[in-house]
């Protein structure tokens, strides 16, 4: 007999992106690959789905505003009594994937996951993963806003379809990922060909974890990071290989103007029907009694124009490090580990939104270090 | 002292009931157990969702993540009453003349005796059912309030507003009252006699976690809830309900959860599941305490009465169930 308090939580993986990206394919990749781990997938529709699998759950989405005053406080009523079902009989899979519809706003889903007691006590968002067409994305940024919303808000994008484009459109499309959401891990497919290792069991929502997995997750600029099917780039497991190895893909030395070394201000996409954009914020030692009321501050105020916030802070006179990450008006932070020696002591922070003051933010931010004794 | 006699199943059990005195637990997996002359087993679904006591019968009615409405006899048999393939079904409940509501989606169903269907759809998906006590009418619960069907003759739906999601419903045995349980912590009450003008909304609030389990006492005076580290009982007898009230917490530990209350079927006894599988059965009157069961390996997840109330049944999330003789 299992103890059922003691259960590590199953791992949630959510899959957004557009009708059209390849997320069915993806899917049935999932269901009929043998990788040795059982999935219960969570579905608008059955669909395309031509695989029949007693783990295949059609729900309806359904998305309620809690009472409390906060209009981005959402989560997917749905989501809660299909989980709740479902680990009933934990037994039966490894992971739970929810696919969400191509029109889909991420944050409910999400949301759910941290917003809900119960949800929260037996599954962990593992990471939001966003299928991305290449040849329709230009398109699919001019005429909609949930397709910018399903890249800024996840943990790693899929570039799928890059056979359609030339190594051109292809950087312009790289770029455009990249400046709508610099911390996410982004790959780039064809037929919906990712090696399920890189979507899967990703440890990529947690920033804790994602830190473990990857100790220099917000360290980087851009353009070292983006990595094609090929790429033998080990964010599991290979720290120090990625740590000094820049990879140097061939693909990046495309021309554009726009300037790589922008880290404290947003950044500006090549394509013009963006409007989500990251501000990346660095700065020295912060002192708590400044840092607190201002992230509360901010994320009250401009909550519903955040997507995303993570960042690790260094605190005066603290020995450990603390994450601290957000989605809209809700943000968690803890300590991670304890700082190493000859390691720089210096806090990092990005925001990923709409409508939201650069300097404003940064200015303030700044405000919050520790004076220099 | 209450003697225990222990069941032991596999997996999750989602609910315990008796019909007559012989009590029945249905397992998530989808099989109902119960103890006639020795334990028997009967397959009813392929993934178990709910498992309800039907009050108008001496039956019980199941839904299932195959897709089936089950109705399961004394003897144990199961009959599927109505099935929607590739559906969960998490919501089911029973009504006058052997009627069955379940739903799924946005659609809440009732299947007569006669086997006529009727359909009632709502703007958002059903989360909870159930049947007036006196009439062939439903309440269908849902985001942003209720809406209450006849459902034999054609009159106009009635909708009860009330902002946020509404997870669970029951009417007052004195058909009254409604009362929802809230995706908020909260349950959300309406006075159905109220005057035209009269304020008509209930709200019960201040739990530290959702109310899962409601229980009316046997003439309606009191309703017990979980969703904190007591039963929190709210006082029903005066004609506006618990307003301008303080409920009565009983059973109350430092930091353990009530997960289930039931109430006996006579008496103003409510006997309170935790979530470590502890068990209390405390009186009303002078809120005296008896240990029914000692904690076990899981939390509570049903709870029920034999007819003469001498024997309660109850299920765990962990599998191990039992059988309380309060008699011995």
């Amino acid at each position: 007999m299992t103890d059922t308090a003691t259960q590590k939580p199953v791992p949630v993986t959510v899959l957004t992106g557009y009708l059209g990206a390849g997320k069915t394919t993806l899917l049935n990749r999932i269901l009929s690959e043998s990788h040795g781990k059982k999935y219960a997938v969570i579905v608008n529709e059955f669909g395309e789905i031509g695989i029949d699998n007693d783990l295949i759950v059609e729900s309806d989405e359904e998305i309620y505003e809690m009472n409390n005053g906060c209009v981005c406080c959402t989560v997917r009523g749905d989501l809660i009594r299909v989980v709740e079902g479902l680990m009933r009989r934990p037994g039966r899979f490894d992971g739970i994937i929810v696919e969400t519809t191509g029109l889909a706003d991420p944050v409910p889903v999400a949301q759910t996951f941290f917003m809900d007691d119960d949800v929260r006590a037996k599954t962990e968002l593992d990471a939001v993963v966003a299928l991305v067409d290449a040849k329709h994305l230009p398109l699919r940024l001019k005429d909609s806003r949930e397709a910018e919303d399903q890249i800024a808000f996840a943990d790693v994008v899929v570039i799928n379809k890059t056979d359609l484009v030339t190594p051109e459109e292809l950087a312009v499309i790289e770029d455009v990922v990249r400046a709508i959401n610099p911390t996410a891990r982004v790959y780039k497919t064809s037929r919906s060909g990712v090696d399920l290792a890189r979507v899967l069991d990703q440890g990529a929502f947690n920033l804790e974890r994602a830190l473990e997995n990857d100790p220099h997750f917000l360290e980087h600029g851009h353009d070292d990071h983006v990595c094609g099917p090929d790429c033998d780039h080990d964010h599991g497991h290979d720290h120090h290989h990625h740590a000094h190895d820049h990879h140097d893909h061939d693909h990046h030395h495309h021309d554009h103007d726009h300037d790589h070394h922008h880290h404290h201000h947003g950044e500006m996409s090549p394509i013009h029907d963006v409007t989500v954009k990251s501000i990346s914020l660095r700065g020295g030692e912060m002192n708590p009694e400044r840092f607190f009321p201002w992230i509360q501050k901010i994320t009250q105020t401009d909550g519903p124009n955040i997507l995303r916030l993570k960042g690790i802070i260094a605190f005066k006179g603290d020995e450990e490090r603390y994450v601290v990450q957000g989605v809209h008006m809700i943000v968690e932070g803890d300590h991670q580990r304890p700082w190493k020696d000859g390691e720089k002591r210096e806090s990092r922070l990005v925001f990923i939104g709409r409508d939201l003051d650069v300097d404003k933010i940064e200015k303030s931010f700044r405000a919050c270090e520790a004076v220099a004794a | 002292m209450p003697t225990v006699a222990p069941l032991d199943l596999e997996g999750h059990v989602v609910a315990a009931h008796f019909l007559g005195d012989v009590p029945f637990f249905a397992t998530a997996a989808g099989t109902i157990h119960r103890l006639d002359g020795g334990e028997k087993v009967a397959e009813a679904h392929q993934g178990l969702l709910t498992c309800i006591r039907d009050p108008f019968s001496t039956t019980l009615l199941t839904g299932g993540e195959d897709g089936k409405v089950c109705r399961i006899a004394g003897d144990g048999t199961a009959t599927v009453v109505a099935e929607a393939p590739r559906k969960w079904i998490s919501v089911v409940a029973g009504g006058p003349q052997n009627a069955v509501a379940y739903a799924h989606g946005k659609s809440s169903f009732v299947k007569q005796n006669d086997g006529t269907l009727k359909e009632f759809t709502e703007e958002r998906s059903v989360e909870a059912l159930a049947f007036a006590t006196k009439g062939l009418r439903i309440a269908a619960a849902r985001y942003n309030g209720v809406t209450l069907h006849w459902v034999a003759t054609s009159g106009d739906p009635v909708d009860l507003e009330w902002k946020g999601a509404h997870t669970g419903v029951t009417f007052s045995p004195d058909g009254r009252f409604l009362v929802t349980t809230m995706q908020e912590n909260a349950l959300h009450g309406w006075k159905l006699d109220g005057k035209p003008g009269e304020n008509r909304h209930m709200r019960m609030t201040g739990y530290p976690a959702k109310v899962k389990s409601l229980s009316w006492s046997p003439k309606g005076k009191w309703l017990a809830s979980s969703g904190a580290p007591a039963a929190i009982v709210w006082p029903f007898s005066s004609k506006d309900g618990p307003m301008g009230k303080a409920p009565l917490e009983l059973g109350t530990r430092a930091n353990i959860m009530v997960t289930q209350v039931a109430f006996h079927p006579a008496e103003e006894v409510l006997a309170i599941g935790f979530v470590d599988g502890m068990i209390l059965g405390v009186r009303i009157a002078d809120s005296k305490e008896a240990l029914l069961r000692r904690p076990g390996k899981g939390a509570i997840t049903g709870m029920g009465w034999s007819a003469n109330g001498k024997l309660l049944a109850f299920s765990s999330e962990a599998g191990d169930c039992g059988v309380i003789d309060i008699s011995a």
